[in-house]
């Protein structure tokens, strides 16, 4: 197989779903979808794998998609924050968990995998899952109590 | 940016030994970080290896642990048997960032990103990793402890690719890993320490400490032949031996020194019989 040095042909199952794009090599999941998608609700905030505000799920796990490049996500499943149901913001929003809204995209995204998630919260605390998901205003407080309050909310 | 996209390992091998200066790409957590301001990064032709799914699981055989190339963090983190059998591939796979990175990551790319304060290596060198080198020659198996030959530089040809690390399966009384970083998550290692003991001996491994992860024999020695250790300073003269900390960005010689040997001393206290 030669070297795909130009745009590479991307099939892929974007919030369920199938989507086509054609894409530089280098270009990063982030770019695609805000850039070449039309879906902006993924924020990027450092670029380097540590805060979280890009998170998305590929493949039902969170990741960060400024670490992502596009081509690799060929005949995959990425779902974005767009995929969510506003209502499930209700939780944070109550408990205190959002201010300047950088980081909300990812934290709603990791928030609902967690609570999808119980056998995982059986090994892990909600603190220790939210820990790639930095917030600079509120305090991560309000993002652990709303996430409990979702919990309790479906009984899990 | 060219990359090569192989759909096998064979195939993976030819395009390498055609083009031995391909990088190899997984996960991408270190190769990205940065990108849009990495252009030198960009110019290079990468090797990806995504789609070779006979390298993603990790494997039970009776007297080994195999990770594929493709093994992340989480595919470790969620295994109930690496927790009974290799705790410290846990408690190390937490350490690296958060859940976004532990499921992306590979502890391959751990391995060749060579990094000194790595939080994967340090562990499979205190489990006496193999790692398994793949080329269109064949396969070549390096013991993880003898793979750095200097920062940044491994035992690891061009055209050879990490197929595999294999982890030999033994009762180990002794498991430990602690890191010392700014905070308690997503931090680099100013100092990281792996120590086992199991009837092939004592390992100790320490990260952050020395130009690459490596393992310090003068303790290990000290902790074979019982030596009595009343304080953490009846550690420096082994330690010196062992490791060279520098000033860097992150932390002090001086400073690295003291608190590796106050947390191996505070660490082995009970579990060492000569201790205390």
């Amino acid at each position: 197989m030669p070297a795909q040095a130009d745009a590479i042909e991307v099939f892929f199952e974007l919030n369920g779903e199938p989507t086509t794009v054609s894409v530089p090599a280098s270009d990063r999941l982030l770019d695609t979808l805000r850039y070449d998608l039309g879906l902006p609700g993924t924020k990027e905030g450092c670029g380097e794998g540590e805060c979280g505000a890009c998170t998305v799920y590929l493949d039902g796990l969170p990741v960060n998609s400024c670490l992502v490049p596009t081509y690799q996500v060929r005949g995959r499943r990425v779902a974005t924050v767009e995929s969510l149901d506003p209502a499930e913001l209700d939780d944070l929003h109550a408990a205190g968990a959002t201010q300047c809204g950088a980081c909300t995209p990812g934290v709603a995204m990791t928030a609902r995998w967690i609570c999808e998630h119980p056998e995982v919260l059986a090994r892990h605390t909600v603190r220790q899952l939210m820990a790639g998901n930095l917030c600079r205003c509120t305090g991560y407080d309000g993002i652990v109590d709303g996430i409990e309050a979702t919990l309790a909310r479906e009984g899990k | 940016m060219p990359v090569l996209t192989p759909e096998s390992l064979e195939e993976a091998c030819r395009l390498l030994a055609a083009d031995p200066g391909a990088v190899p790409m997984a996960g991408g957590t270190d190769l990205l970080v940065h990108w849009p301001q990495n252009l030198d990064a960009h110019g290079r032709t990468y090797l990806d290896l995504s789609r070779l799914d006979e390298l993603r699981p990790l494997r039970w055989t009776d007297d080994a642990l195999v990770l594929g190339a493709l093994t992340t963090y989480w595919d470790v983190i969620r295994d109930p048997r690496a927790g009974e059998e290799f705790p410290l591939l846990i408690a190390a796979g937490r350490q690296v960032g958060a859940v976004q990175i532990q499921a992306r990551g590979t502890w391959a790319g751990n391995v060749v990103n060579a990094s000194p304060a790595a939080d994967g290596v340090p562990v499979l060198m205190a489990y006496d990793a193999v790692v398994e080198l793949a080329s269109a020659e064949g396969t070549e198996e390096v013991p993880l402890d003898a793979f750095y030959l200097g920062y940044k530089r491994m035992r690891r040809r061009g055209d050879q690719l990490v197929a595999a690390i294999r982890l030999p399966r033994r009762a180990y009384d002794v498991a430990i890993f602690e890191k010392v970083g700014s905070r308690r998550a997503q931090a680099i290692a100013k100092v990281g320490l792996a120590l086992t003991r199991s009837a092939a001996g004592w390992r100790v491994v320490a990260a952050s400490m020395a130009p690459t992860v490596c393992r310090c024999r003068a303790l290990e020695k000290l902790l074979t032949d019982g030596a009595a250790v009343a304080s953490p300073d009846d550690l420096l003269a082994a330690i010196r031996q062992d490791v060279k900390p520098i000033d860097d960005v992150r932390s002090t010689a001086a400073y690295r020194e003291r608190v590796m040997a106050r947390v191996l001393y505070h660490a082995l206290l009970g579990k060492a019989e000569s201790f205390g």
